[in-house]
């Protein structure tokens, strides 16, 4: 049975678990998805649950398998992931299993991490110390040959950069007056490059200018061990006199976060040093490659299991969750569920429950009950990846009442309709059918991918909706006849030029006159004459006549449709009153007035044109059905509301379209008013009539459930409260009349949006050609092959992005509202709540989106 | 009252048979339903729309206003070549 067409039967039940079989038996409950468990202890907070404890340890799992995973991240390790296998949730006793190799991995990891980090360290302080070595032996090196190093050293320093700094005259002074004492001393270190210029500013201030600063960067990037950046650094040298500068300096270089390094005078030392760090060095290289190989080869390992580590733990996460929900019974042997389930799947849920007693060896079968209840259940449409998507269509507006007519099955056909009557071009309906269709065709691999954008979500998820709209629109392109504005001629156009070549040299332009041998007397068999397209002048006059009532018809239609559909909810909740005084005043209502006035269209297309033999005949009789005489159905339908005769302009013609259509049209419009009050009091009447006839029955409580709208409703409370209850079936009757009568008008006058963009769309298309392609068309020569090729870039872009992506959205959006406003107020409540079944599916999916 | 049979014949018997024959031979299955649903809206929709196209064009009250070297070029590409002679 389509289930679609009603949202599934469900039933309550309980369900008895032994306590040993509970754990096997959600778990298969979930594999199977097909039950959703209520909360039996809501005023327990969380952490007063039963399985608290394993939820807890689950999320500590958890965390582990995130750190994991975000080493392998780090590492740029492939993840194993097996489509399509989905390991079964583990036993409980496996999760000690699980949690010690989890605990064990983690440890191995964090400690190979601290020690790669402490050997980074180290090899970033001798890579420094190199570095500073290097350097420092080249500003020794510049002043070669002076007797005592320091000495010349400081003065080859100060005269190098003599217009460096301000001090160094004083410097200098100083230093040749208090030689004898002066003991130079110095610091080298290593610091971020880009904090030099504030270091040495702020040195030079504190100091006074006393000390001395020579600076060189180190050319290749080191790492950062703690977050693993590459940064750029310096190596610097500072020359000072006395320990007061010396305390100050270093203070300075710690602030600065700079680190020093010993530096021995001598060149000899020096020498010797680097000797020592450059062996040191090898050594940590090797020992680092080690560690590293190490950690890869843990990693490595972890990667080919993670994913499935990840669903196990979830798994059981899951089921340890859903047993948190369950009562204990008194003998606390045994768990006790309540669950919502579909009624049809009870046998294969008792299969389940089975299997999974079956798992845990327990002897005990479980027990499930139907239970009574007057709780309304949840609505669950069982959808297919076709029908999904037009489902969540009709959710987004709201649930639907349990078991309502569900408007999903006809949406899939109306609402690609309605959408390509305002999207109707061949060419532009192709470009969507063919990416409607690549999506589904790649269905697969496109959904493997997980291509991880929302806009791309939105697209794929609708990919059913996106080929409809696109096919339907290459049909509704063919009817207007429109490809990028352009029209085909398939079957031969039904217009003829009878104008001479002087009446064409001598008029710009000319109009043909359907009432001649211009028109062939029979229309183009598919769709609009391919001449309309050509006709510039007036093509928007006709075309906006012939869609104008389109919009309406097809409106009407869908109204009626909408209004029909509450005669099987009327039927299937038994609401027999409602029939009478809500569904028949309604539909006469809509009938009398505006498929009668669908009928008028149909009855001017069909009676006023020209009669082939007597072209321009001024015979009366001919006259009445010419084009002349034809009459505008917006004013004879405003004059029928309005009882109004218009007088006759035109002597020669009729002023009605048929005999009697005044008479007709006033009972018309006389029984669809008469149709507003039946609307407005049938229904109280009803109920207050039930309710004095259940007062003189003496004061039982009677189940009001068929008046009340749900097939299991609360009962009434009888008596007491009654004439309170009237005025309010007054009120929300009152309402609901209003607004159906209104709504009819306006939502008639609503359907012209399909008429509206339909234009709009016909029209920028038409511009898009005219303006771009069509100036690029008409260039010559290869300069004009040239422009052509510019020029159709940019239309190309434009008709992509403007006229069917822009474009396409709007014409969804007012679809939508087509539908949801139109359409489903007719019928449609929207009042249930979503069946959410337990399913390990749904969980691991959010799960898995969650995390990226 | 311009029209011609056949094209009514024809799409009705097309949209008939997709709306009222398919669904009759429709897969059984637990979708059988849907796709009956589908295919018979699709039938009405479509026979409608072309249906409403055709009446339009049934009875032209106006005839299309065209410029004199568009009508040049239907002339000798729609045949009906040009009177040259006066009329």
């Amino acid at each position: 049975m389509g289930s679609l067409f009603r949202s599934e039967e469900m039933t309550l039940c309980q369900l008895f678990l032994q306590s040993e079989a509970a754990y096997a038996c959600v778990s298969e409950l979930g594999e199977l998805g097909l039950v959703q468990f209520r909360d039996l202890n809501p005023d327990v907070n969380a952490f007063q649950r039963k399985f608290v404890n394993e939820v807890r340890r689950c999320d500590e799992m958890e965390r582990k398998l995130r750190y994991l995973e975000k080493e392998i991240r780090r590492d740029g390790i492939p993840m194993l992931e097996i489509p399509g296998e989905c390991p079964e949730a583990p036993q409980p006793r496996e999760m000690i299993d699980l949690e010690a190799t989890f605990e064990k991995l983690e440890n191995e990891l964090r400690e190979v991490n601290q020690n790669a980090e402490a050997l980074k360290r180290n090899y970033l302080e001798l890579t420094e110390l190199k570095h500073i070595l290097r350097k420092t032996q080249v500003f020794f090196d510049e002043h070669e040959g002076g007797a005592s190093t320091t000495e010349s050293m400081t003065r080859a320093l100060i005269s190098d950069d003599p217009n460096r700094h301000m001090g160094h005259v004083q410097l200098g002074l100083r230093d040749k007056q208090e030689s004898l004492e002066f003991l130079p001393c110095f610091v080298a270190g290593v610091i971020l490059r880009e904090r030099i210029p504030a270091f040495e500013r702020m040195l030079w201030r504190a100091c006074r200018g006393n000390v001395f600063l020579r600076q060189a960067e180190i050319d290749s990037p080191l790492e950062d061990p703690s977050s693993s950046d590459q940064v750029y650094k310096s190596v610097f040298i500072i020359f000072f006199q006395g320990d007061q500068l010396k305390t100050r300096v270093k203070k300075i270089c710690e602030g600065f976060r700079a680190t020093l390094y010993p530096c021995p005078e001598a060149p000899a030392d020096r020498r010797e040093m680097a000797m020592g760090v450059m062996t040191r060095i090898e050594d940590l290289n090797t020992v680092l490659g080690q560690t590293q190989d190490h950690r890869h080869r843990v990693l490595v390992a972890a990667a080919k299991n993670i994913k499935n580590w990840f669903v196990k733990v979830r798994k059981i996460k899951a089921i340890y969750h859903t047993l948190n929900l369950f009562n204990l019974d008194v003998t606390q042997k045994c768990l006790i569920a309540e669950c919502w389930v579909p009624a049809l799947d009870l046998e294969t849920i008792q299969l389940a429950l089975r299997r999974g007693t079956e798992r845990s060896g327990s002897s005990v079968p479980p027990i499930l009950n139907r239970m009574e209840t007057l709780e309304d259940p949840p609505t669950y449409n069982r959808t297919n990846k076709f029908t999904s998507a037009f489902q969540n269509l009709i959710y987004a507006y709201g649930v639907a009442t349990y078991r309502e007519v569900n408007p999903a099955p006809y949406t899939i056909i109306t609402f690609p309709f309605l959408f390509a009557v305002m999207f109707g071009d061949l060419g532009h309906g192709a470009i969507m059918a063919v990416f409607g269709f690549w999506m589904c065709y790649k269905e697969k691999p496109l959904q493997a991918k997980r291509i991880d954008s929302e806009i791309w979500h939105i697209f794929f998820g609708g990919r059913y909706i996106i080929l409809l709209m696109g096919l339907f629109s290459m049909y509704t392109g063919l009817i207007y006849n429109d490809i990028f504005s352009k029209s085909l001629n398939i079957f031969g156009s039904s217009w003829r030029n009878n104008y001479n070549a002087s009446t064409l040299a001598s008029n710009r332009l000319l109009q043909l006159n359907p009432d001649s041998d211009d028109y062939l007397q029979y229309p183009y068999p598919f769709g609009i004459d391919p001449v309309w397209q050509l006709a510039e002048a007036n093509k928007i006059i006709f075309m906006n006549a012939y869609k104008m009532k389109i919009s309406i018809i097809i409106g009407v239609f869908h109204m009626l449709f909408g209004v029909c559909l509450s005669l099987w909810n009327h039927i299937y909740f038994k609401r027999r009153t409602s029939i009478y005084v809500e569904f028949v005043p309604q539909i006469v209502f809509l009938t009398l007035l505006f498929f009668y006035m669908v009928l008028l269209m149909f009855i001017k297309w069909t009676t006023y044109g020209s009669t082939p033999g007597h072209f321009g005949s001024q015979e009366p009789e001919i006259v009445k059905t010419s084009a002349f005489c034809a009459p505008s159905i917006l004013i004879t339908f405003i004059n029928m509301m309005l009882f109004k005769t218009d007088e006759n302009t035109r002597p020669q013609c009729d002023d009605v379209m048929y005999s009697g259509q005044m008479a007709l049209q006033k009972l018309f419009v006389i029984v669809a008013l008469l149709c507003v009050p039946i609307m407005l009091f049938g229904k109280p009447y009803f109920i207050m009539m039930e309710q004095k006839q259940r007062a003189r029955q003496g004061h039982q409580p009677v189940e009001g459930a068929a008046e009340n709208g749900t097939a299991g409703g609360a009962p009434v409370p009888a008596g007491g409260h009654h004439d309170e209850e009237i005025t309010e079936v007054f009120i929300h009757q009152g309402i609901h009349t209003i607004e159906y009568v209104l709504g009819s008008v306006s939502h008639t006058a609503s359907y012209l949006r399909l008429w509206a963009l339909s234009l709009a769309h016909a029209q920028l298309a038409e511009v898009a050609w005219n303006m771009l392609l069509r100036k690029g068309l008409m260039s010559t020569d290869f300069q004009g092959g040239i422009f052509l090729y510019i020029v159709f870039a940019g239309w190309a872009a434009i008709s992509v992005s403007i006229l069917v992506l822009m474009e396409g959205l709007s014409a969804f959006l007012h679809t939508l509202r087509l539908h949801w406003v139109e359409f489903q107020s007719k019928f449609y409540a929207g009042e249930g709540y979503l069946f959410q079944p337990f399913s390990f599916e749904i969980i691991l999916d959010s799960a898995g989106q969650a995390e990226e | 009252m311009g029209y011609s049979v056949i094209p009514i014949v024809v799409f009705t018997v097309l949209w008939g048979v997709v709306g009222v024959i398919c669904p009759i031979f429709a897969p059984k299955g637990p979708n059988r339903g849907i796709i009956q649903v589908v295919l018979m809206l699709t039938a009405a929709t479509c026979w409608l729309f072309w249906l409403c196209a055709y009446m339009a064009q049934m009875n032209p009250l106006i005839g299309p206003r065209l410029n004199n070297e568009t009508l040049i070029w239907i002339s000798r590409t729609w045949g009906n070549a040009m009177n040259k002679t006066a009329a």
